[in-house]
């Protein structure tokens, strides 16, 4: 009975096989392309397999994109850091140390991170070029601040998830909110701060929309650089498939080796977490 | 505690008392910097996009002259501001439908417990980690629309492995060009839907399962009336998930497309608009119109989401 069952089932790796192909196509295409000689990189030929392996397609990426890069990791890493540690404050005092209005306040930080941000555009710009705030330092302020509503919302339903009798004995012991938070919440939250530091690396990184009106051509942050050369027309698109490896590398990593964290994040952004 | 004399436990209470009023001003001192932020940067600036978009400005410097809602119409009799709203409709329907079956249907499938379940769900959800731009910079050499001798891309594959009749325009084919994007957008989300179901999935208690089976109820049958009907709230998340983002959809078309009229959207009109045209007064009520729109989306489900939550 129990074969049967599982007989019947294998016709199913049909449609999963061909869904793996369509999933894998695009990296196909950028992996074999990159790894071609600039004597074979010929449209003609561009689904079959290079006949060695090369290197051309990445120096040359790589020569064109590292300052963006580099402009990436420099404002990703502080945006990630500090949005996470006031995610994580916010989210202890809104789940543990609710004040009269918190169970206002919260939609309202909620609602930041659905607005479509053309409609702060505009402020936004004119309000970095007033204080002076401008370059990769705004563009990491912006990511800060927009991602407050996310990283709060994570911490708060971890925070809310434990139990209150961990506080109460706590408190009769003596410590204060911030003893409490300092030495028993913090050191259990590790699991949250990483799904919330994959996010916001993730998101800031891919981040276009910010980065393309709050920096200019010396800070653009990888994703401006690559869509500048993809839409150059000096630049042949084997060198974009390098460019794009390059540009997905980083968020692709931090996906294959911390793939759990990074769902449990993905799932947080649509209120179920 | 019975043990403590009175007084003592009147100095604890006091002493705990204390601890409250000091944590009270505490707890609010230290969420009010997000606060105050989200404050400026999100309602202010909400407000001030609104006075924006009812003024006059045109050009490099600020001109809030009072302008009435001149803006709005003037936005609606823009030809490109309904092709906008076409291709928003097109792309909105082809990438939710698409993202939503798909994803149900790939959630089903790995939920048979076959083996290498875990990779394949993995595999399915990497799109996710890579931004629009890099996707879309590729599919722009999949879908690349050349003919002849310069037929290049999944067109060329096509030929290749002799499916011909699926040799097509891509973004290039007029009107519905916009779908050819969405379906970069598929590849990219559906993998987030798999993973909202499967999630809906694991929480439906096995006994259910069984109990339909005892029943003598098919595997179709199960998933078709039990299943299917519990995930419905799943459902309604993805939908308005992916609804506000068709919405708000602007890197990938640009990177497949650059800025061309016929795969237009509002997002990329407010963005060339006020920046390459200066235009302010209309680029902000591009981005109000935008933000209206997904509030109405997303204010209901958070109002929902938040008092299921309070109930349980």
């Amino acid at each position: 009975m129990k074969t049967k069952q599982r007989l019947g089932k294998y016709w199913l790796y049909i449609p999963l096989v061909l869904m793996t192909i369509f999933y894998l196509l695009p990296l196909y295409i950028i992996l074999i392309t990159g790894f071609k000689s600039f004597a074979e990189i010929d449209l003609k030929t561009m689904w079959d397999l290079p006949r060695g392996i090369a290197f051309d397609n990445y120096i040359e990426a790589y020569a064109k994109l590292s300052p963006s890069l580099w402009n990436s990791f420099k404002m990703v890493i502080p945006a990630a850091l500090i949005s996470s540690m006031l995610g994580s404050i916010n989210g202890y005092v809104l789940a543990k140390w609710k004040f009269r209005g918190a169970d206002v306040i919260f939609p309202f930080i909620l609602f930041g991170m659905f607005i479509p941000y053309q409609s702060i555009l505009i402020p936004l710009v004119q309000f970095m070029n007033i204080v002076g705030i401008t370059g990769l330092p705004g563009l990491a302020l912006a990511h800060i601040i927009y991602g407050i509503p996310i990283t709060t919302l994570t911490f708060r339903n971890y925070y809310a998830s434990l139990p209150q009798e961990l506080l109460e004995a706590a408190k009769i012991d003596g410590a204060d909110m911030i003893g409490i938070y300092r030495y028993i919440l913090l050191p259990i939250s590790m699991p949250s701060f990483v799904v919330v530091l994959i996010w916001q690396f993730t998101s800031a990184w891919n981040d276009f929309l910010f980065a393309v009106v709050l920096t200019g051509n010396t800070d653009w942050p990888i994703t401006v650089a690559l869509n500048n050369m993809a839409g150059s027309q000096i630049i042949s698109w084997n060198v974009q498939m390098a460019g794009s490896l390059l540009a997905a590398l980083p968020t692709l990593l931090v996906y294959i080796f911390l793939g759990r964290y990074f769902l449990r994040g993905l799932l947080a952004g649509s209120l179920k977490g | 505690m019975q043990s403590l004399n009175p007084f003592l436990i009147t100095q604890f209470k006091a002493r705990q008392t204390m601890f409250r009023d000091k944590d009270r001003y505490l707890n609010i001192l230290l969420i009010s910097p997000s606060i105050l932020a989200i404050l400026i940067f999100v309602y202010a600036f909400i407000g001030w996009s609104v006075r924006v978009s009812l003024s006059k400005w045109k050009g490099l410097t600020a001109d809030y002259t009072w302008n009435g809602i001149k803006n709005y119409l003037d936005l609606f009799a823009d030809p490109r501001f309904q092709i906008d709203i076409r291709n928003t409709l097109i792309f909105t329907v082809v990438f939710v439908f698409g993202s939503i079956s798909l994803g149900l249907i790939l959630a089903v499938m790995l939920d048979q417990g076959l083996k290498g379940e875990s990779f394949f769900r993995s595999l399915f959800l990497f799109p996710m980690a890579i931004s629009y731009i890099v996707t879309g910079v590729v599919w722009r050499w999949l879908m690349n629309p050349a003919t002849g001798s310069r037929t290049s891309g999944l067109n060329l594959l096509f030929s290749n492995i002799g499916l011909d009749f699926l040799v097509n325009k891509w973004h290039t084919t007029p009107v519905w060009g916009i779908a050819a994007i969405a379906l970069a957008a598929i590849w990219q989300m559906s993998g987030y839907t798999m993973a909202l179901y499967l999630a809906g999935l694991r929480a439906i208690p096995e006994e259910l399962k069984e109990a339909a089976r005892i029943d003598g109820a098919s595997e179709v049958q199960i998933y078709r009336h039990i299943m299917l009907p519990l995930l419905s709230p799943v459902t309604l998340s993805a939908l308005i998930i992916l609804g506000h983002m068709s919405l708000k959809v602007f890197d990938l078309i640009v990177a497949v497309a650059g800025k061309q009229l016929p795969l237009d959207v509002p997002a990329i009109y407010m963005w060339q608009i006020t920046f390459d045209g200066l235009f302010y007064g209309r680029g902000a009520a591009v981005g109000i119109l935008l933000l209206i729109s997904i509030a109405a989306l997303i204010i209901p489900y958070i109002h929902h989401t938040l008092k299921t939550e309070a109930e349980q």
